[in-house]
C-alpha cells in the first residue's frame, strides 16, 4: 500500500531545493510515488483510501486550533467552490461560442456595415426597413456580391455569393485543421467517448488540459461556422471537463487524488450539457445515464449546483437576446390525440434505423481513416468534406443556413405572422381568430416546394454526416441527428396535417378532429423525430426525454417523447448493443468495461494467465531478490506489477507491488541511501532478513507493498470476477488455489475475454 | 499545501482570461442600458385590404402592447380592436456591448494563435538555422528518443540543481510543451491510436 503519510511527504524535488520557490512550475513535474502513467487505468481503491486518510487526518487536526478548523471547513467547501467556478466558466465559454458562431455562420453570406460584430439578425434589430415580407432584408447588412459588385439579382450575382460562400467555409475549416494539428491534437473529435472512459478510470494525460480547452473552444467556433454537419454539444461537454480539470488543480484535494478528482468531472459534464441545451436537469441525467462510471449521491447534487450556475451565467450573457438559453425553444402547448401515437411510433422506428444505419456507416468510414491512406492525410480530408458540403449546401436554402436555425423553424408551429415558405397554407381571408387558433388549412404551392426540398436535404443530411463526424476537428453529432429527425418528422406531420384536412371524413379523423379546428401540429412530430433519431444513435432514454421537454417547455408531450425514444432504442437495439460513442470506444480499444451482463460460464482458470504454454509468473520473493534481479525483470518484461511471494517453492502470496512504484523506489533508493548495490537484497517484511555481515546493506521496500491485493480461486466463475472488477474497479486480480499463487487477471485480461466470447476481436483492445 | 502557493501561481495565467471573460459579465451590466438594446417588435399580419408590417419601438415592456407601439394605427375605430388581436407583440432586449466585446476578444484571440502558429511552423526553424550551435541543450532534449521509463529523471534532477535562469527556464518550458504536443499528435494523427 502507499506511504501512511502519503500525501504530505515533501518530494525529492522540494527536498533539494527547499519548498517551492516561484520557479518551479517551470520544471518538470518529478512523478511521485502514486501518480499514474499515462494510458494506465487507476486503482480505485487506492485513491478511496488515500481521501479517507486525508480526511481523517484534516478532522483529528481541526480539533488542535481555531486555524486548524477553519481550514477543515475550506477544505468541506472546496468542492463547492469547485462546481461554483466550472459553473461559471462554462456558461461563459458557452456564451462565447454561441455568440461567435453566430456571427461567424452569417460571415459566409455577408457583413454588417454600420458595425462589423453582428450578425445579420443583430444588424437589422434597430432597422425600420424591415418589410412583413421581406424580414431579413435591410440596408445595413449586404451579401458579398452586392458589397463588391454593387447589384442585388442576377445570375452572376448568385454565382458570386456561392463562390464567397464556399470560400469562406473551406477557410474556416483550414483554419480550425491547422489550429488542432500544431497545437493540440487532442481537441478533435466528440470527446465523449474519451471523457467516458477516463471517467471510468482511465488516463489520457492532457486530455483535459489548458491547451485544449483553448483550441478546442477556438475550432469549435469554426468548425460549425464552416457549415459542416456537426453540432457543439458533445465539444462543450469536453469544454466543460477541461474547466473541473482547471479548477481542480487549485485545491490538492483534488488534484492529488484521481478518484476524487473524476467526482468533479462527472459533475462538469453535467454542466456542459446543461449550457448545450440549457437543461439542466438533462444534463445531470445525461452525466449519470452516458458518461459517468460511478455516480454517488454526493455527485448527484454537486452536479445540479454546477449545471444550475453554468445555465445561470449562460442566460445573464443573454447570447440569443430574447432570454431564452437555447435558439429553439418553443412553447405551444396544442394538445396531441391517440391515434397520433400511431406516427410517432413510425418515427420512432425510423429513428432506430436511422440510428443503425449511422452507426454502422460511421464506424466502418472510421476504420478505413485508422487503416488505410485515407488516415494519411487529414488536413485535406477536413477540405475536401468542407468543399463538397458547402457546394451541396448553398442550393437547398434549408442547408445554407446553419443547422440550429433550422430545428428552429421545423420546431415551430405556423400562426399566421411566419413568413417562411414552410408555412405557405392558403388562408382564409375572412378569419379573424387569434393568432394561436389557427385551424388546418390546406397546402400553398410554397409548402410543396418546402417538401422537397427537405426531402434533399434529408438525404443530403443523412449521408454527410457519416463522413462528417469522427474527422480531426471537434465535431458533435446531437444537433446533425435532431436535424434529420426534425425534418422526417416534419413531413410526416405535414402530411397527417394534410391527410387529416382533406379527408376528414374518415373514421380515424372523425373522432379525433374537428373540421376548422387545429388538429395535427407539424411541429411537434419534429420534436418527436428529432428525439427519435438522437435516441437512436446514442441510446440514451431518460435523459433524451428530459432534455426534449426542457427544450420545449411542452410537460404534455413527454408521452409521445416517450413513445419514439423508445421505439427508436428497441429498434436500434435489435440491430446492434451499442451506442455510438460505445461503437467508438470499441474502434479505439479503450479498457472501458461496460455496465452489462456477463452470462458466460467460464471460471477464472480460462482466463487467467500464465496460459498452459507461457513461461511462469514473473514474482518477487519476500526476502530472497536482489536489486540486480528486480532491474533485469524490470527491463525483460513490460508487465504492470508482480506479485510478492514467501518463496519460490511455497508460493503463498504476500502481497503486489507495481511497476512504477517498484522503479522510483529503486532509484530513489540508489541515489540517496548509502551502500545500496546490485548485490543487496531488497525485503519487503517488516523486519531485515538474517544477512551476514559481510553482504551489502539490503533494502527495505515494504512501503510500497500493498499487503491486500484482491484474490479469487480459480473455480470462481467469470461472472462474479467480472462484477467485481466493474464494481470496485479493478486493474488486476490475483488467482490463488489452496493458498499458492497460481495467476494474475488484468483488466485487459477481461476484456479480452468478453469481446472473444462476443466474437469479436480480442486483439482489438490496445490498453491496460 | 507547500504545493498550493506554486499552483496558484501557475493559474494566474487561467484567471487572467477568467477576469477577461468575467469583462464580458461586467459589461452586460454596468453598461447603461443602451436604448437601442430594447425594442418591442409587433408583427401585424394582413387584415383586409391592409398588408403585413412590421413595427419597432423602443419601450419598455409595460407598454410592449400593439396599442403604444403600432403608429400610426392603419385601421380606424372598431376595427383597430380586430387588427390589434391579430398583432404579436415581443419584448426583446440585448447587450450589444457584450457582442462587441466578445467577437472581439474571440478574434484577437484567434489572430494571436495564428501568429504563434505561423511563427512556430515557418519562422522558427529559420530562426534556428540562422542561430546554429547557440543552445545544444535544446538539441539534445529533441534527441532523448529512449523508451525507458524516466531515462532522463537523472538528467533532471542534476539539471534543475544549476538551472536559476528564468528565459532558460520559459525555454525548457516551451520544449517540453512541444514535445507532449509532438506525442499527442504521433498517437492521434500517425500512428492512430487515440481519437481514430
Amino acid at each position: 500500500m502507499a506511504e501512511a503519510d502519503g500525501t504530505s511527504s515533501a518530494t525529492p524535488t522540494e527536498e533539494m531545493n527547499g519548498a517551492g520557490n516561484l520557479m518551479d512550475f517551470l520544471d518538470e513535474p518529478f512523478p511521485d510515488v502514486g501518480t499514474y502513467e499515462d494510458f494506465h487505468t487507476i486503482d480505485w481503491l487506492r485513491e478511496k483510501s488515500r481521501d479517507t486518510d486525508r480526511h481523517r487526518k484534516i478532522t483529528s487536526k481541526s480539533k488542535e486550533s481555531i486555524w486548524e478548523l477553519i481550514k477543515s471547513l475550506l477544505d468541506a467547501w472546496s468542492g463547492w467552490l469547485v462546481m461554483l467556478l466550472i459553473g461559471l466558466l462554462s456558461g461563459t465559454l458557452a456564451g462565447v461560442i454561441d455568440l461567435a458562431v453566430d456571427w461567424m455562420t452569417d460571415l459566409k453570406e455577408g457583413v454588417c456595415l454600420s458595425a462589423f460584430w453582428y450578425s445579420h439578425e443583430q444588424c437589422c434589430w434597430t432597422s425600420n426597413e424591415t418589410t412583413f415580407a421581406d424580414r431579413d432584408k435591410c440596408p445595413q447588412w449586404q451579401k458579398w456580391a452586392e458589397l463588391m459588385t454593387g447589384y442585388t439579382e442576377g445570375a452572376g450575382v448568385y454565382v458570386l455569393n456561392y463562390f464567397l460562400y464556399v470560400l469562406w467555409a473551406l477557410f474556416f475549416s483550414f483554419l480550425a485543421v491547422s489550429l488542432v494539428r500544431v497545437f493540440a491534437p487532442y481537441a478533435c473529435g466528440s470527446g465523449i467517448p474519451e471523457i467516458k472512459t477516463i471517467l471510468s478510470g482511465f488516463i489520457i494525460r492532457g486530455y483535459l488540459g489548458k491547451w485544449t480547452l483553448l483550441i478546442k473552444t477556438v475550432t469549435l467556433v469554426l468548425a460549425v461556422s464552416s457549415g459542416l454537419s456537426l453540432g457543439k454539444e458533445g465539444p462543450l461537454v469536453h469544454v466543460a471537463c477541461c474547466c473541473g480539470n482547471l479548477f481542480c488543480s487549485l485545491f490538492s484535494k483534488y488534484s492529488k487524488n484521481e478518484g476524487k478528482r473524476r467526482e468533479v468531472l462527472s459533475a462538469a459534464a453535467a454542466a456542459g450539457v446543461s449550457v448545450a441545451f440549457g437543461a439542466p436537469i438533462g444534463g445531470v441525467l445525461f452525466s449519470l445515464e452516458e458518461v459517468s462510471y460511478y455516480f454517488p449521491l454526493k455527485t448527484l447534487w454537486r452536479s445540479f449546483f454546477a449545471a444550475l450556475v453554468a445555465a445561470f451565467t449562460l442566460r445573464s450573457i443573454n447570447p440569443f437576446g430574447n432570454n431564452r438559453l437555447v435558439l429553439f425553444y418553443v412553447e405551444y402547448h396544442t394538445p396531441w390525440y391517440m391515434a397520433e401515437l400511431v406516427p410517432f411510433i413510425l418515427l420512432g422506428v425510423f429513428g432506430g434505423l436511422w440510428g443503425t444505419l449511422f452507426i454502422r456507416g460511421n464506424i466502418a468510414w472510421c476504420r478505413r481513416r485508422k487503416t488505410t491512406l485515407l488516415g494519411k492525410y487529414p488536413v485535406l480530408e477536413v477540405i475536401v468534406v468542407t468543399g463538397i458540403t458547402a457546394i451541396l449546401a448553398f442550393p437547398n436554402p434549408y442547408t445554407r443556413r446553419s443547422t440550429s436555425e433550422l430545428i428552429s423553424e421545423l420546431f415551430n408551429d405556423c400562426g399566421a405572422l411566419e413568413s417562411s415558405q414552410l408555412c405557405d397554407y392558403i388562408n382564409n381571408p375572412n378569419t379573424t381568430r387569434p393568432v394561436d387558433d389557427i385551424p388546418d388549412r390546406p397546402a400553398g404551392p410554397g409548402v410543396y416546394s418546402a417538401l422537397w426540398q427537405l426531402t434533399l436535404a434529408l438525404i443530403f443530411k443523412i449521408v454527410i454526416t457519416i463522413f462528417t463526424f469522427g474527422m480531426k476537428i471537434p465535431s458533435g453529432l446531437f444537433i446533425p441527428s435532431m436535424a434529420v429527425g426534425a425534418i422526417a418528422g416534419r413531413i410526416v406531420g405535414i402530411a397527417v396535417e394534410q391527410m387529416a384536412y382533406h379527408h376528414h371524413d374518415w373514421i380515424i379523423f372523425k373522432n379525433w378532429c374537428r373540421p376548422g379546428a387545429d388538429c395535427v401540429t407539424p411541429g411537434l412530430y419534429a420534436m418527436v423525430g428529432a428525439a427519435a433519431c438522437l435516441g437512436g444513435v446514442t441510446r440514451m432514454t431518460v435523459s433524451l426525454v428530459v432534455i426534449m421537454f426542457e427544450l420545449t417547455g411542452g410537460l404534455e408531450y413527454i408521452v409521445p417523447l416517450m413513445a419514439a425514444a423508445v421505439t427508436s432504442k428497441w429498434v436500434a437495439d435489435a440491430f446492434g448493443k451499442e451506442g455510438i460513442y460505445e461503437a467508438h470506444i470499441q474502434l479505439n480499444g479503450y479498457p472501458y468495461l461496460d455496465q452489462d451482463e456477463f452470462t458466460h460460464r467460464t471460471l477464472a482458470t480460462d482466463v487467467m494467465r500464465p496460459r498452459r504454454n507461457e513461461p511462469p509468473l514473473s514474482v518477487l520473493t519476500q526476502d530472497s531478490t536482489t536489486v540486480e534481479d528486480v532491474e533485469t525483470l524490470i527491463k525483460e518484461t513490460d508487465y504492470n506489477g508482480f506479485p510478492v511471494v514467501v518463496s519460490r517453492e511455497s508460493e503463498r502470496l504476500i502481497g503486489f507491488v507495481q511497476r512504477r512504484d517498484l522503479i522510483l523506489a529503486i532509484k530513489t533508493a540508489r541515489q540517496k541511501q548509502d551502500g545500496v548495490v546490485s548485490n543487496s537484497v531488497v525485503y519487503f517484511t517488516e523486519d531485515a532478513p538474517q544477512i551476514p555481515a559481510t553482504n551489502p546493506q539490503p533494502l527495505k521496500l515494504r512501503r510500497i507493498l500493498n499487503l491486500s491485493p484482491f484474490t479469487v480461486t480459480d473455480h470462481t466463475p467469470m461472472e462474479t470476477v467480472v462484477d467485481i472488477f466493474r464494481k470496485l474497479g479493478l486493474r488486476q486480480c490475483l488467482v490463488t488455489r489452496s493458498g499458492r499463487l497460481l495467476g494474475i487477471i488484468t483488466k485487459k485480461d477481461v476484456l479480452r475475454h468478453m469481446a472473444q466470447m462476443m466474437n469479436q476481436d480480442p486483439e482489438s483492445i490496445m490498453f491496460n | 499545501m507547500n504545493r498550493v502557493i506554486p499552483r496558484c501561481a501557475v493559474n494566474m495565467l487561467t484567471f487572467s482570461s477568467l477576469v477577461c471573460f468575467l469583462l464580458i459579465l461586467y459589461s452586460q451590466t454596468s453598461e447603461a442600458k443602451n436604448s437601442e438594446d430594447i425594442r418591442c417588435k409587433c408583427i401585424c399580419p394582413p387584415y383586409k385590404e391592409i398588408d403585413g408590417q412590421i413595427y419597432n419601438q423602443n419601450v419598455s415592456l409595460k407598454d410592449c402592447n400593439c396599442l403604444h407601439v403600432v403608429e400610426p394605427m392603419p385601421v380606424e375605430g372598431k376595427d383597430v380592436e380586430a387588427y390589434c388581436l391579430r398583432c404579436e407583440c415581443k419584448y426583446e432586449e440585448r447587450s450589444s456591448g457584450t457582442i462587441k466585446v466578445t467577437i472581439i476578444i474571440y478574434l484577437s484571440i484567434l489572430g494571436l494563435l495564428l501568429l504563434y502558429m505561423v511563427y512556430l511552423t515557418l519562422l522558427e526553424p529559420i530562426l534556428k538555422r540562422r542561430l546554429f550551435g547557440h543552445s545544444q541543450l535544446i538539441q539534445s532534449e529533441d534527441d532523448v528518443g529512449d523508451q525507458q521509463p524516466f531515462a532522463n529523471a537523472h538528467d533532471v534532477l542534476s539539471r534543475s540543481r544549476s538551472r536559476s535562469n528564468m528565459l532558460n527556464k520559459v525555454e525548457h518550458a516551451q520544449q517540453r510543451w512541444r514535445r507532449q504536443v509532438q506525442e499527442q499528435r504521433k498517437s492521434v494523427f500517425d500512428r492512430h491510436v487515440v481519437l481514430s
